[in-house]
């Protein structure tokens, strides 16, 4: 991949390769995150991603507690999407003991999901014009809108973040009075937004210059790296498990998939300002369909399922979150492994940098979407 | 491409719209001045356990009776419950010690949920921070009862349906014991009718037995003159 612009090599320079240790404490790896970099002049030559600096103990630690205990540790996966990180564990689990969820309760999830897409995005979204050097101003556009879904979460579940909402066979709590026209009004207010976020930087030269041909990964390469998410859509494959799973009551709904043509940062950032509008009519038709009725069947709290496998997939806002659960006849799980999809974005950063410049990196791995909290578990 | 292009101006376009909005519309300024200024805090907001009492006591009103349900069921177990002891040490319904570290606790409102006595309840309290890293962070028992009337305070909506489903209890534990009473009164008084019965059928029994008896003794005195006349003579 050729650098753009001209420098001076090392030999030019009779200099040696520099390494550069980018993190933990460095303010664009989006957390705790190192990248070990080695660097001829400018250019990156080679890239290490060190990662474990937030490592939690989340899979060792579901072993020795019951399988709705662990519902509120998952949404410290990734906790910027707990709505959706409950409701693929939710899912994996509700296979393994085989539940009816209540039609509301479905509807419920969808719309708690797909704020979460919208949540995630704003903050992707921001944080990558962040990175490209626009410090501050559209990153809080973003967060401000973003506040306003964290107070229907708030109002839903008590907490901004960490919602702990869903349950196996349903959903906590039903919706309190007003909560849905208050969200339909927000809701109908986003596309607002969105069109002034994309006056803003759709077709600003300094974002165009710097992130078209940044960081590309085509199709092929993208498959082979088992990349997920709006990710893999840039890269122009047209996969995303609502279509292809149809979990929940995805099947219902009519919106379509974005899909991205070069698989340049560029893309990715558009796929997932496409996205937001996708999830926008997503909420719409579910908001105008959800039916009156109970949230929860009678499961109980602490079960016994027989001794299975089960994986459950979603597709979260980064990828595909999967719950790969064993189960061996006891309260607890026996095996607990999540399938993060920022982890696995992030196996092709040193593909995506090698040939661009330090400040490139940065703009590649702000692309992946990566939280660390989901890296390191 | 010029430096200064459309994309650009445009761009700053919508942050001008911006800058100048902030000052009247509250849409775009919805931050405050924090330690000055404080937002009003949502009343569904869960932070950190208390404990509800009702009444004026605090010892003798608290709902709490020590089962440990909640002990069990928090997954990152910063609950810790000694169950108080009377002079006598008989174990009464009550915690001695109550403690809940609030540096471990992670607000997941898995307590409340098992709480069958309606006694543990999230707080909105945020502003939490001390000086003292250690016994500063662990809440003990006085510091977490709290009185009914704060819960209304703080999660009107939620409290009332706490108070609802304590009157339903109450009530129903009140036509509970009521039919209990009635069909232990109806059962007295099937078991009386029936012992009546039983006593008027023996004594039916009785008087049939007696009667055979007696028409067997005037029988047997009938026969008794043809058999020995002399005697009744004598």
């Amino acid at each position: 991949m050729p650098a753009r612009g001209y420098h001076l090599s090392k030999d030019e320079l009779g200099a040696d390769i520099l390494e550069v240790a980018m993190g933990p404490h460095h303010p664009s790896t989006h957390g705790v995150f190192r990248m070990d970099l080695k660097l001829d002049g400018e250019t990156v030559v080679d890239l290490k991603p060190i990662f474990g600096y937030l490592h939690r103990n989340h899979e060792k630690l579901a072993e020795d507690i019951p399988y709705l205990g662990c519902m509120p540790f998952t949404d410290r996966l990734d906790y910027l999407c707990g709505m959706t990180n409950n409701w693929a564990f939710a899912l994996s689990a509700e296979q393994l003991i085989e539940i009816e969820i209540p039609e509301r309760a479905q509807y419920i999830r969808v719309i708690c999901a797909e704020l979460t897409r919208l949540i995630n995005h704003c903050l992707l979204v921001g944080f990558f014009i962040n990175d490209l050097g626009a410090l501050g101003t559209p990153l809080l556009y973003a967060l401000r809108e973003r506040e306003k879904i964290l107070d229907l979460f708030e109002t839903l579940s008590g907490a901004r973040m960490m919602v702990n909402y869903m349950r196996f066979g349903g959903v906590r709590c039903d919706l309190p009075d007003g909560w849905l026209q208050e969200c339909e009004r927000i809701v109908g207010r986003f596309p607002a937004f969105l069109d002034e976020y994309e006056t803003l930087l759709k077709d600003n030269e300094i974002v165009i210059t710097r992130s078209q041909n940044v960081g590309v990964l085509t199709q092929e390469e993208a498959t082979n790296f088992s990349i997920t998410g709006p990710m893999l859509r840039a890269s122009g494959v047209n996969y995303d498990i609502r279509k292809v799973d149809k979990y929940g009551i995805y099947d219902r709904f009519d919106f379509k998939v974005p899909i991205g043509a070069h698989g340049d940062c560029y893309d990715r950032f558009m796929v997932r300002m496409l996205e937001m509008r996708e999830s926008i009519k997503i909420l719409k038709q579910a908001i105008a369909d959800i039916p009156e009725g109970p949230i929860m069947g009678n499961e109980p709290r602490v079960f016994k399922p027989d001794p299975q496998e089960t994986y459950g997939r979603i597709e979260s806002p980064k990828g595909e979150l999967g719950f790969y659960l064993i189960a061996d006849g006891t309260t607890n799980p026996y095996r607990y492994k999540v399938r993060p999809p920022s982890f696995v974005n992030l196996t092709a950063l040193r593909h995506m940098c090698i040939g661009h410049k330090v400040a490139d990196a940065v703009i590649i791995l702000g692309s992946i979407d990566i939280v660390l909290g989901e890296v390191d578990r | 491409m010029s430096l200064i292009a459309k994309g650009i101006l445009q761009g700053m376009a919508v942050t001008a719209k911006n800058f100048i909005q902030s000052y009247y519309k509250k849409e775009r300024l919805p931050t405050v001045e924090y330690p000055e200024e404080k937002s009003t805090v949502n009343q569904f907001t869960r932070n950190i356990p208390f404990l509800v009492y009702d009444g004026e006591d605090e010892i003798e009103g608290m709902r709490c009776t020590a089962c440990k349900l909640c002990e069990k069921a928090c997954p990152p177990q910063c609950i810790y419950i000694i169950k108080d002891t009377d002079e006598n040490d008989k174990p009464i319904k009550r915690p001695k010690v109550f403690d809940i570290d609030s540096s471990v606790c992670m607000s997941c409102q898995l307590c409340v949920e098992v709480c069958p006595f309606e006694s543990i309840r999230m707080d909105s309290e945020f502003e939490l921070s001390n000086e003292n890293r250690f016994e500063g962070l662990l809440i003990n028992r006085d510091e977490l009862l709290k009185s009914n009337e704060y819960y209304h305070e703080i999660h009107p909506i939620e409290a009332q349906e706490t108070d609802d489903r304590i009157a339903a209890k109450i009530a129903e534990a009140e036509t509970k014991k009521k039919a209990r009473e009635e069909k232990a009164r109806l059962a007295a008084e099937a078991k009386q009718a029936a012992a009546a019965m039983k006593a008027a059928e023996e004594a039916a029994a009785e008087t049939e037995t007696s009667a055979t008896e007696q028409a067997q003794q005037s029988e047997a005195k009938a026969e008794a003159p043809e058999d020995n006349p002399e005697t009744k003579n004598t």
